[in-house]
């Protein structure tokens, strides 16, 4: 037993001490931080489209016009269209069209409506504000028939459906978006984690193949130590980098990305609404969002700048909590471990049975095929389709594809009958492929220049000691 | 021989070994006595590093026993056993001290111990100023003494050194040598096991010659070399040399320039190499005269061709 921890515990130190370790461990914290930064102001950037509305009708269109998530109006320079559309040009792409009600626009013909644009208006934007002009003639049309504005914003009550998920305890506010999002982090980790380091599992093994060692190795301790030792010490390698990224991506995005988001501040408030109904800006938490983010923090560090504005903030620590976090977190440890011990192991006995690893290639297909398969169609079964249908529960079963289907299902709850089963299932399923390499390993490692088969390879398993 | 009444160390019963599609060993005895020089002897693929893997537990035999001290072979015995495998091997991108001390710690070795030997080694084959350097970094010649200290490090009683003399040049060749004899002296017992049965020669003090996954002959080597001497004299000297006698045969006879001769000439039994110096000397000039002592690799192919005449193309090809 204490033979395997040195194993475990060289196969750790030699790849922790790398430089190569050190620098995916801070780089990937910083290129997500990046990232933040980047769609932080990607979304300042692009957020609704702005559209300069002129309107010469005299019916006062524009008041009509309601902002969305997608649209926003904004009166255009005044004068002649020809200047409108000049002063629209010199926007270049803060304002996405210019719309224009002619002189002499009848409520009743509706005709005339222009709205220009560089190049090609793109369909959904031209849906969207087709929407908001038909929005705004109908509520004049219903004021001319003498209804106030007060029946009629009280007949266009807002409508917001909340989705309550009912199994978890208490009733959560269930965030789609984010739950989405949170499979697909976690399962795209899971398949990474279980691809690169398995195949440094099988590298590892070559390696000690072809450097010749492995005899020297094997007569001090069992091949079933040696293997056992590699897989573990990588997990361990595994975990760590993992720990490493989180604290950091904590540390980088509560911390750093607010102290460099703060310049932005001012540019929000530049762009000033033609008419902010409450519900309007109740609905665009999306567009605030991210430079809302940098508020409140960078306020109280560096004690100057905006006021906080509670009920905002947007940080992708606050947004986990609607979400069942320690089962997620447990459950990803447990269906990581469980997919890379299981893929491992397979990749190790891959390892031993190549003389050198571009052999290893037609071996590896029938190793990553499943692994990628179940990627593709999890997203298609899980993600795009029913989480809880009956393709998205057996896939979450078997143990080769469960890793990763039973990962993404996580984030929509899963019942905990299903989590034990398929969870014994994954602990059996890679004792038998441990038990199944560790057969051909022990022969694999010792077996030079042999062309070898996959027939080959099942007449190893059947050896004797 | 270093003990009058020699312990065996290790000792294999009938042992058998069967792959898939050949017999490896096929119900070899043998015994390696203690504190002695050992050679397990054969041509390439005669079975001995199928030996060697079951006596270092690497395989087990199919039936048979193996013996250490008395003992059957179990893995506690790992940490009493050296071996250096054929195919040598190290982590290449370990530190050299760092590799020592791990592959001490996986023998058995207690850490702190291990540092200390490590230490008493590296100073002992010049290796100080390499030990915080990468493996990868090192000569051939010196990564072969690192493969060396780690073989015994852990104060084996048994070093089993697989062709051991190979891959080094003759000046480590000859440190190596000097030190398994004085591992020797300070009581260890070594088994060399090699396809070039003159290299190990002089060095040996037990053989065991191995072929075709059959044992065919082993015991100490002055016996076995007195057993297998034909009463054979090798003459040279000067004048004619003209042999028709009862009493020996000419086996060979080469006539040199200058009227000088060599020639090697058989007695019969009853005849000492003392009659036959008479005759020379009545007859020519005799400038050298010793007895013919058979080499291990002729006794080998003789032992053969008495035994398995069916094999002895393949190894008198080797």
């Amino acid at each position: 037993m204490d033979k395997i921890w040195l194993i475990i515990q060289r196969e750790y130190l030699t790849r922790v001490r790398k430089k190569s370790f050190l620098v995916i461990s801070l780089l990937a914290p910083l290129l997500l931080a990046g990232s933040t930064i980047a769609i932080s102001k990607l979304n300042t950037a692009s957020g609704p489209d702005v559209v300069a509305v002129r309107d010469e009708s005299g019916l006062h269109l524009a008041e009509h016009l309601t902002d969305t998530e997608d649209v926003r109006f904004v009166p255009a320079a005044p004068g002649s269209l020809a200047q409108a559309q000049a002063a629209f040009q010199k926007s270049k792409d803060k304002q996405a069209a210019l719309l224009d009600f002619p002189a002499g626009f009848a409520l009743d013909s509706s005709k005339g409506i222009q709205l220009l644009g560089n190049g090609n208006v793109p369909l959904k934007r031209r849906e969207n504000i087709r929407k908001a002009v038909n929005k705004a003639l109908g509520e004049l049309r219903m004021a001319r028939s003498g209804i106030k504005q007060a029946d009629i914003d009280q007949m266009q009550a807002r409508v917001d459906l909340t989705a309550i998920d009912l199994t978890q305890q208490g009733g959560r506010r269930n965030d789609v978006g984010t739950t989405t999002a949170m499979a697909y982090v976690l399962s795209i980790l899971v398949y990474m984690f279980i691809f690169i380091y398995g195949v440094q599992v099988m590298r590892g093994v070559s390696e000690e193949k072809s450097n010749r060692i492995m005899e020297v190795m094997i007569s001090s301790v069992k091949p079933f130590q040696l293997m056992m030792g590699k897989i573990l010490g990588i997990a361990g390698v595994v975990l760590t980098q993992f720990a490493l990224w989180l604290a950091l991506s904590w540390g980088i995005t509560t911390v750093l990305v607010p102290l460099l988001l703060k310049p932005d501040k001012p540019a929000i408030t530049a762009t000033t609404p033609l008419k902010t109904t409450p519900a309007s800006a109740a609905s665009t938490p999306a567009a605030a969002a991210s430079p809302a983010t940098a508020a409140p923090a960078s306020a109280s560090e560096a004690g100057v700048g905006a006021t906080p504005q509670p009920g905002q903030q947007f940080s992708i620590w606050s947004v986990l909590s609607g979400l069942p976090i320690g089962s997620i977190i447990g459950g990803f440890l447990f269906y990581f471990l469980g997919g890379y011990l299981l893929y491992s192991s397979m990749f190790a006995a891959i390892g031993s049975a190549v003389d050198d690893q571009t052999d290893a290639q037609q071996f590896m297909f029938p190793v990553t095929i499943p692994l990628i398969l179940s990627y593709i169609v999890s997203i298609n079964v899980i993600i795009n389709g029913d989480p809880n249908g009956p393709l998205a529960f057996w896939l979450s079963m078997i143990p080769v594809t469960s890793p990763i289907a039973m990962v993404m299902r996580l984030p929509f709850g899963v019942p905990t009958w299903q989590l034990l089963l398929s969870g014994t299932l994954l602990v059996a399923g890679f004792v038998g492929t441990t038990w199944v390499a560790a057969r051909i390993y022990r022969v694999g490692i010792l077996m030079y220049g042999k062309k070898v088969t996959y027939k080959e390879l099942s007449k190893w398993m059947f050896y004797k000691g | 021989m270093a003990h009058p009444t020699p312990r065996s160390i290790l000792e294999a019963r009938d042992v058998r070994k069967q792959y898939a599609a050949h017999t490896a060993l096929d119900g070899v005895s043998l015994a390696v006595p203690e504190r002695s020089i050992f050679g397990l002897l054969g041509p390439n693929g005669a079975g001995k590093t199928s030996l060697i893997r079951i006596i270092t537990q690497i395989t087990g035999a199919d039936s048979g026993e193996i013996l250490f001290q008395g003992e059957r072979l179990n893995p506690s015995h790992i940490g009493q056993i050296g071996y250096l495998p054929e195919e040598r091997g190290l982590y290449k991108k370990m530190k050299v001290g760092e590799q020592l001390l791990y592959l001490a710690q996986l023998r058995g070795l207690p850490r702190a111990e291990a540092v200390q030997r490590i230490k008493h080694w590296l100073d002992r084959l010049e290796l100080k100023l390499w030990a915080q350097k990468n493996v990868e970094d090192l000569s051939k010649g010196m990564q072969q003494k690192v493969q060396f200290i780690a073989t015994v490090l852990h104060q084996p009683k048994l070093i089993i050194l697989d062709e051991p003399f190979s891959g080094f040049d003759p000046i480590n060749a000859n440190l190596i040598k000097d030190e398994i004899l004085q591992l020797r002296d300070e009581g260890a017992t070594i088994i060399f096991s090699t396809h070039r049965m003159e290299s190990v020669e002089e060095l040996c003090d037990n053989i065991a010659l191995i072929n075709r996954a059959r044992k065919v002959l082993d015991g100490p080597v002055s016996q076995i070399k007195n057993q297998f001497k034909t009463n054979t004299y090798e003459v040279e000297g000067q004048g004619r040399l003209l042999v028709v006698h009862p009493d020996f045969e000419v086996v060979e006879q080469k006539e040199r320039e200058n009227d000088h001769f060599y020639a090697r000439i058989q007695l019969h039994a009853g005849t000492t190499p003392n009659d036959l110096l008479r005759f020379l000397i009545s007859q020519v000039q005799v400038q050298a005269f010793r007895e013919r002592i058979p080499s291990i690799n002729e006794i080998f192919i003789q032992r053969v061709r008495e035994t398995m005449p069916e094999s002895l193309t393949e190894v008198t090809a080797r």
